[in-house]
């Protein structure tokens, strides 16, 4: 066989199959960049009409007694303190129950029990919030809240809600931690172990300061998403579109994501003019900025356990 | 999986194809005999050598700024065995995935020199790595076979390039058989490729490289993962398909470079002035036989002989 | 596992020597491991209780009517409506999401796996998809309703997105649903294409395939199962929000137009989904609405999200148990 010198031409490749390497990039490019044009929608819709219920709303209102939207009353302290109710109750039911069951999960379950456990609770966490807002309704709060809390409001309150909220979060609060817990090199169990401790302590001073930062993620999170989580509060919360300034939980409350259900729900024309329309947009606003903070905070806290193992 | 009963199946396998196979064995032996008759000629007269078919000249590839071999200057010449040997971590991977290209996979790899492919330069900005990749076949270290039928994975080289699918029986017979695999497979060409042995799974490999009848076979130690009896077949194998392509082969196994091969490059590693990283280079490339019975150099006759660390 | 178990260590050690400090117990420990046990317990439990309470109450429904139930329309008079709009509307929005939330957030992963270069723009893309998949969904209500429903005065309805969409449809209630579950289908998406040995992407460049090539070929086909656990979970949650829809403005009161389940036109016109038809019952006085027919709507949601959850859930550890063994 005679070999010859080669041109360049023999190594060029098929035009065609170049051709459409360069469309296939740009289109998963484009795909790519999708996101990010999403983002900018949301940011800009939020920030243009919350602009404009900023000068157009006499500031006064917003430090007003009660969340009267469509009456020009918008006290954001209403809101903030139902919000906060409402998460702080749902934190106190979804953190020890779900970091506990990881626990339970990861460090005591049998390998056959947690097989079975760990998919049922993940197939739980799929379970639409309208469902655990009937439920706080219909269970928790006449069953749970008011056999102990007499007074509190039948029609539904802020504790029934955040209890309704916080079993909402139990199995992301479980299937984060789980993964923290699972992170941990079974080295470092061993050793414990090597040297005499019991499983108990081995838990407690080995394996649960190991996946700590994991399991703050865990609870930035999930406190990130009860502050989100809508459809609980909004049906099981006990106020319609409107609410006067509670502090006590056992009272009606709306929180910043019920209120912008029901100024969308109180009607069929949610494009109603005036300001309870931006109204939205402002708790909107106020709600996308204060959620992103948490998650960039537990973006970073997950990286640095990512980092040590 | 019983690995003794996988020895003995692969052994009947041999067996068998030995037996069918004589032609083709005497056949290898004159094309042996041939080649050494050649050579010694080629000791007399140097103008009788093969033609050149990759020629490197100062070539340097780079991971970022760490230069991982540098300065290499080889021909590999038509229709040899070429080996490249040497302690790890020297840079034989990263010459032969340079050589089809596929080290632009690799963001951070860059090339420096010059590498010419029948006399065209492989790095030239109008070359197309895809067609390269098709002149210049690979088998990797560890078989693998698309997790799809025998048959599949020889036409899929082929479908890509655009090759009628009327021709595809034809390429897989000639594949096969080339392989040596053509009389073991040819009952079962539609099932799944991952249900083969080790051994067959490579020589399947090899197969699928000759079906898109590239010009070069580039083989990253090609038996390190296989038993001695399909070492064996794949070296055999070897010999017997040199006559058509143009072999070059990274192998830790002296022995191996010794009995298959026409021409030996010895790579090793030094620490390089500029930083604590130790740089590959070529010490020196040569006939076999010398490389083994009397080379030039100091170190490689440490390594040869085993007194290498 | 084999993490010894601190018992067997003591007994090694101990071994005739001392049987009384062998014998004695761990309360403490066993304390806190019933204490561990009682919570996953509680945690399943009260999911338990959930399901019993909505199936008792919506019994009465699904065992005397279940078939009027099922092709009845919102109508005032409790004892003969059904949710046949909220079914269609549902089925529609995840056709919806199917069709857009799928393609482009697969793209989007390909891209980021396989494409992207390690540069600024990637590594803020990446960013952003994560922070968007921390987005409450009710902010994408807002998205849904400024964008996609309204003619909003920031495009001054250049794109005519409001004029396609045609206002409070199913189209912009879709393509909202899209975007909340656009970063989930992302991130599930790359990791099933990550998680494709080199070996197989090596193999299919050795012998001259383009990227696209390799992709589609190779890396498509071994990360499909992953792919598919992750579209079917978006699925789930896409046919079980309810928030953005409100937003968006589904229909909440009654609705009279009832078209045909495979009408397309539906979805440019008004509509309910199965969810925020729950919300609207569940806050009606009448008993019969928010007891009966809410429960029996919620059974029929959960049945649906809970068969997707479960067959995704399923089809991923079968596929994780088949790589590791
Ligand atoms: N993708 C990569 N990125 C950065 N450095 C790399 C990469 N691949 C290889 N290297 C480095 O380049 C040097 C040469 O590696 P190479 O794999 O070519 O050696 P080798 O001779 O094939 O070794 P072995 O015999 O172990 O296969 C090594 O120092 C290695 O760490
Ligand atoms: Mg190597």
């Amino acid at each position: 066989m005679a070999v010859t010198n080669w041109e360049i031409s023999d190594l060029q490749g098929s035009k065609r199959r170049k051709a459409r390497e360069t469309r296939v990039r740009l289109v998963v490019f484009m795909a790519a960049l999708a996101s990010i044009v999403i983002s900018v929608l949301i940011i800009g819709s939020l920030i243009f009409e919350a602009y404009n219920f900023i000068t157009s709303v006499d500031l006064a209102r917003l430090w007003d007694r009660g969340w009267f939207p469509r009456r020009d009353r918008f006290d954001l302290r209403t809101l903030i303190v139902a919000t906060l109710w409402v998460t702080v109750i749902a934190m106190l039911v979804a953190a020890p129950l779900g970091m506990a069951a990881a626990i339970f999960l990861s460090e005591y379950a049998s390998p056959g029990a947690r097989k079975i456990l760990k998919p049922v609770l993940e197939v739980l966490a799929g379970i639409p919030s309208v469902v655990l807002g009937f439920f706080a309704l219909r269970f928790i709060n006449p069953t749970l809240v008011r056999s102990w809390l007499e007074d509190a409001n039948s029609s539904g309150n802020m504790i029934a809600a955040g209890i309704g909220v916080g079993i909402l979060t139990i199995p992301l609060v479980a299937s984060i931690s789980e993964d923290a817990l699972s992170a941990v090199p079974n080295a470092l169990r061993e050793a414990s172990a090597g040297i005499g401790a019991r499983k108990l302590t081995t838990t407690v001073s080995i394996v649960l300061p190991a996946a700590i930062s994991g399991l703050v993620a865990a609870f930035i999170i999930a406190t990130s998403r009860a502050i989100g989580e809508t459809m609980v509060v909004f049906i099981a919360g006990g106020a319609a579109d409107s609410a006067l300034f509670a502090a006590n939980p056992a009272d009606q409350g709306l929180t910043m994501t019920a209120a912008m259900a029901s100024v969308a729900a109180g009607t069929d024309e949610v494009a109603g003019s005036g300001n309870a329309f931006s109204a939205l947009f402002f708790v909107g606003t106020i709600l996308f900025f204060v959620t992103l903070l948490l998650n960039v905070i537990a973006d970073r806290v997950v990286r640095r356990y990512r980092l040590e193992y | 999986m019983n690995i003794e009963q996988n020895l003995t199946s692969e052994l009947g396998e041999s067996l068998e194809s030995a037996e069918e196979g004589d032609m083709r064995i005497t056949e290898a032996a004159e094309a042996a005999g041939s080649s050494t008759m050649a050579s010694d000629g080629v000791a007399d007269a140097a103008a009788e050598e093969n033609p050149t078919v990759l020629a490197m000249r100062d070539l340097s590839v780079y991971y970022g700024s760490f230069r991982a071999v540098r300065d290499v200057n080889m021909d590999v010449r038509d229709n040899e065995i070429t080996a490249m040997i040497g302690p790890s971590g020297c840079g034989k991977s990263t010459v032969l995935r340079s050589i089809n290209r596929m080290n632009d996979l690799i963001p951070t790899a860059r090339v420096e020199g010059d590498l010419r492919f029948h006399g065209v330069d492989l790095y030239d900005p109008k070359v197309d790595p895809v067609e390269v990749r098709r002149r210049i076949g690979m088998v990797f270290q560890k078989p693998n076979p698309f997790p799809k039928s025998i048959y599949d994975n020889i036409t899929y080289g082929p479908k890509i390039a655009g090759t009628p699918k009327s021709e595809f029986d034809a390429i897989v017979e000639k594949s096969l058989k080339r392989a040596a695999l053509w009389d073991e497979v040819k009952d079962r060409l539609s099932e799944s490729a991952l249900g083969m042995s080790g051994g067959q799974q490579q020589r399947l490999c090899i197969a699928r490289a000759i079906a898109t009848s590239p010009d070069v076979l580039l083989m990253d130690e090609p038996c390190s993962a296989l038993d001695p009896i399909a070492t064996g077949m794949i070296e055999d194998l070897m010999q017997e398909i040199k006559t058509r392509y143009t072999i070059v082969i990274v192998t830790h196994n002296m022995q191996q470079a010794a009995r298959v091969s026409d021409r030996t490059a010895f790579f090793t590693a030094e620490v390089d002035g500029a930083n604590d990283r130790r740089t590959g280079l070529l010490v020196e490339y040569d006939k076999t036989e010398k490389i083994f019975s009397n080379p030039a150099d100091q170190r490689t006759e440490n390594y040869v002989t085993g007194r290498f660390g | 596992m084999a993490v010894a178990h601190p018992t067997d260590v003591d007994t090694a050690r101990v071994a005739g020597i001392s049987d009384s400090l062998r014998r004695r117990r761990d309360v403490r420990g066993s304390l806190f491991k019933a204490a561990m046990a009682l919570s996953l317990v509680i945690s399943l439990g009260i999911l338990a209780v959930l399901l019993f309470i909505v199936i008792t109450d919506g019994w009465t429904v699904l065992s005397t009517r279940l078939g009027s139930f099922l092709t009845g329309t919102l109508r005032p008079d409790a004892m003969d409506a059904g949710i046949s709009q909220g079914l269609k509307g549902t089925f529609y929005l995840c056709l919806i999401v199917a069709f857009v939330a799928f393609p482009l957030g697969i793209a989007a992963a390909i891209y980021l796996e396989e494409y992207a270069p390690s540069n600024r723009l990637t590594s803020f893309i990446q960013l952003n998809i994560r922070n968007l998949a921390g987005v409450p969904s009710v902010v994408y209500g807002i998205l849904g309703l400024a964008i996609f429903v309204n003619e909003f005065d920031l495009l001054d309805g250049k794109f005519g997105i409001g004029a396609i969409t045609g206002g409070r449809t199913p189209l912009a209630g879709g393509l909202t649903l899209s975007a909340l579950v656009l970063p989930v289908v992302i991130i599930t998406s790359q990791e099933a294409i990550r998680a494709v040995p080199s070996a197989l992407r090596e193999a299919g460049f050795g012998v001259g395939a383009t990227k696209w090539e390799v992709i589609k070929d190779h890396i498509l086909p071994y990360a499909s199962p992953g792919i598919l656990t992750g579209t079917l979970l978006s699925l789930a949650r896409a046919a079980g929000e309810a928030a953005p829809l409100l937003l968006v403005g589904t229909i909440t009161g009654f609705l009279s137009n009832s078209p045909g389940w495979f009408d397309v036109t539906q979805v440019q016109d008004k509509f309910t989904a199965m969810p925020t038809l729950i919300a609207t019952w569940v806050t009606q006085p009448e008993e019969e609405f928010k007891i009966d027919n809410a429960s029996a709507a919620i059974v029929i949601l959960i049945l649906f999200v809970i068969l997707l959850n479960s067959a995704a859930i399923i089809l991923r550890n079968r596929f994780e148990a088949k790589r590791s063994g």
